[in-house]
């Protein structure tokens, strides 16, 4: 597993990933590639779906990437990639290129993954194709403004689901894309934070390798989405991991296995408070909802924690594919 | 000089999947709808039965298969995909960008009509759709046709002064189920023809990385966009080089804009697709009791070929313009071009609608077309168009 200095030195011998952009202070995005991409040891081709990161780095003619990379359309980056990996194995196969592992990655926020690249995802996954897919996660659309997605949080105020004298933010329960790429019968699959770098490295790492297709959902920050400091994202994301809001697991041929114990989960309050877009349930009309949030965390963490104790003994059985624990 | 050519019994659709056989490409995306379909089925068995090594890949919708499509030609594949209809409709947004990125894949299009109502027969409605995408747009007449076009569209949209993706156009059932003698190449001379893909870069070159598809501000998006332009420009000259070299290999010479019975007559048809085959049987006949007509027809719409148009038709008096499409609102589309390409010219004009939905066209319809030439002309005629059953029905359904 690539430790902190190996990351370090692969980032000053062959910048993958350059600074220079233009995305914003205390945004999570370029810790997610920056990892994500110095833990894969063979050479990477990026595919990158609208939003964010593909803006704020390829404004023509500059390019803060040191990879070929590529980017069609906000939906379908899954298919793009499916093209790129089939064009690698028809041009090995008859030899027209050098027969050298590539990694395919792909980049996209969470509206590019859990809606409307959905389809094109799930296809890419349901036929095999050998690419890694890497979610970065800042829990609304923030390339257009702060806009609701799939993946906010129950009771959290965008400018598609705000907050008002008479509502609470987002009304539904956010998707869980990971257990919808798990459905998928692909051999990994996990969930990351960028507070723990070490585990996302683990796992992009552990995935790259994998012979098939591999998801990982990894929360990301926004500062201006979520409403905190710029220096304060990596620690507001450890949070949302102390709480348990976001439990760090992978799922190895479908068995579940836990890769961070919260020693002492702290109360969802602790995250929320530190994010403007939470601070209307602070006012005690919404009240009730903070309670309806905590419920939401504890029963999610509660089922996982089932899965994961009932697939211990194939763990047990299988020890050298258990992943390390933070 | 014409060697050794074999006749079979083809549908066009049957036709262009043997000229993908003897290409042999290296991607293809594939997704099933009427009337395209045979042609990946027939594909499909081909690669099955080991008849071809291309990768296919069958993905979730033509949005994914066009995407997949441009990412493979980028790479450095080969990529050839087909569509109809709404599958067209819902690739459009990365049919733009295949031209924009320069992908230069090749997309057979049986062509059916658009819903709705939903409708699975022939018109062009779609590949008008796609008309302002920056592609290059070809029309097959016949099976024959289906197949040659099919197999100038990689030698086209390769050409290092183009670069650009093809569409080759094939009315639907009329051309694609419809059974015709066809005169297939070699595999050889195929292989030959088509040669290898070569790109100047590829995206899986991880020695010399690039960076495809950026963000453009108002200062460069301009330029990128009119290098398309420039790109398209240089289609006709390429293509004079490629037909000529194809007679030389096939003994088929082919006009992009072909003129039938032109040099005399004082009435023409402009026409696209299959009912350009039917016109000149009416011309033929027509000639014969001694009536000067003739017809344009149009195998080349995008890049629209104005000036070949302008002279084939300078010395006509009167011209029928067939759309097999509307453009809701406004001028139908080919009748659009023709005029623009006429502008100032004394040649008058005629705009017919025919076909929408695939209504049938007979050649009595074709005959009438001449005949009305030869009275005042007037406001868009649509041809075999059930008015008083349109304005029964609604009287029955008030609505
Ligand atoms: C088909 C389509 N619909 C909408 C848009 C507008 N759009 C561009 S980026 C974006 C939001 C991206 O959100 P997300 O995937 O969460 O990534 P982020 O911007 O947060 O990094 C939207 C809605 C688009 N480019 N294409």
């Amino acid at each position: 597993m690539p430790d902190l200095k190996t990351l370090a030195e692969r980032a000053e011998l062959e910048p993958r990933f350059t600074g220079g952009h233009s995305l914003c202070r205390g945004c999570g995005a370029p810790t997610v590639v920056r990892t994500v991409l110095n833990s894969i040891a063979t050479p990477v081709v990026v595919v990158n779906a609208t939003g964010c990161l593909e803006v704020a780095t390829t404004r023509y003619p500059t390019t803060a990437w040191g990879v070929p990379w590529l980017h069609l359309a906000f939906e379908n980056a899954a298919a793009a990639a499916s093209g790129l990996e089939t064009a690698y194995r028809a041009l090995k196969k008859r030899g027209a290129i050098p027969d050298e592992p590539i990694t395919f990655v792909v980049f996209g926020g969470d509206g590019g993954t859990y809606d409307i690249g959905l389809q094109a995802l799930s296809g890419a996954l349901e036929r095999g194709h050998h690419f890694l897919y890497v979610c970065y996660d800042n829990e609304a659309y923030m390339n257009t403004g702060i806009q609701r997605s799939g993946a906010t949080p129950f009771a959290a105020s965008t400018t598609t689901s705000p907050s008002g004298r008479g509502d609470y933010g987002k009304h539904q329960e956010r998707k869980d894309i990971t257990a919808i790429a798990i459905a998928h019968h692909v051999p990994y699959v996990a969930q990351a934070a960028i507070s723990h770098w070490q585990d996302l490295s683990d796992k992009a790492a552990r995935a790259a390798r994998q012979n098939g297709p591999a998801f990982l959902n990894v929360l990301s920050g926004c500062a201006l989405g979520w409403g905190h400091a710029p220096a304060d994202t990596i620690e507001i994301v450890r949070l949302a991991v102390e709480t348990r809001y976001w439990p760090l697991y992978e799922v190895v041929d479908g068995h579940y296995w836990l890769n961070y114990q919260p020693q002492n989960p702290l109360p969802i309050e602790e995250w929320l408070s530190r994010q403007d877009r939470f601070k209307h349930l602070f006012q005690v009309e919404n009240h009730p909802h903070l309670g309806e949030l905590q419920a939401l965390v504890n029963s999610e963490w509660e089922q996982l924690e089932a899965r994961i104790q009932a697939d211990t003994p194939w763990f047990e059985a299988h020890p050298e594919l258990a992943g390390a624990r933070v | 000089m014409l060697k050794s050519a074999s006749l079979v019994l083809l549908t066009g659709a049957e036709a262009a999947a043997e000229a993908v056989r003897q290409i042999n490409p290296d991607v293809f995306p594939v997704y099933p709808i009427t009337p395209q379909t045979p042609i990946i089925q027939n594909f499909a068995q081909f690669v099955a039965d080991g008849a071809a090594s291309t990768e296919i890949i069958n993905v979730e919708s033509e949005h994914s298969a066009m995407s997949a499509a441009v990412a493979a030609a980028l790479a450095g594949a080969r990529t050839m995909t087909a569509t109809s209809s709404q599958g067209l409709a819902l690739m459009v947004e990365i049919v733009y960008l295949a031209a924009s990125l320069r992908a230069p894949v090749v997309m057979a299009v049986g062509n059916r009509a658009l819903s709705g109502p939903i409708n699975i027969h022939a018109d062009h409605s779609d590949a008008m759709l796609a008309r302002d995408t920056g592609w290059v747009q070809l029309f097959a007449e016949n099976a024959q046709e289906a197949y040659d076009l099919m197999l100038l569209a990689p030698r086209l949209g390769e050409y290092p002064e183009v670069r650009l993706p093809v569409m080759v156009g094939m009315d639907g059932f009329t051309i694609t189920h419809s059974a015709e003698p066809v005169s297939l190449l070699d595999d050889a001379e195929v292989r030959g023809w088509v040669g290898e893909y070569q790109l100047p870069y590829s995206l899986l070159d991880t020695q010399n990385p690039i960076t495809v598809g950026p963000f453009a501000m108002p200062d460069s998006y301009f330029e990128l966009r009119y290098a398309i332009e420039q790109a398209l420009e240089r289609v006709p000259a390429a293509l004079d080089d490629l037909t000529q070299q194809y007679a030389r290999l096939s003994g088929r010479a082919y006009q992009l804009v072909e003129g039938y019975g032109l040099e005399d007559a004082d009435r023409a048809i402009v026409a696209i697709g299959s009912t350009a085959g039917t016109t000149k049987d009416v011309v033929d006949a027509l000639r014969q009791r001694g009536e000067k007509v003739g017809l344009l027809e149009l195998r080349l719409f995008r890049p629209f070929p104005a000036k070949a148009l302008r002279e084939a038709l300078a010395k006509v008096s009167k011209v029928a313009v067939l759309d097999r499409a509307m453009s809701l609102g406004a001028s139908p589309p080919l009748f659009a071009e023709v005029s623009a390409a006429l502008y100032g010219s004394p040649v008058q004009l005629q705009s017919y609608v025919y076909g929408l939905g695939g209504r049938e066209i007979y050649t009595q319809d074709l005959e009438q077309v001449f005949a009305e030439l030869q009275e005042p002309l007037g406001p868009s005629r649509f041809i075999g168009l059930k008015t008083q059953e349109v304005d029964h029905a609604r009287s029955e359904n008030p609505s």
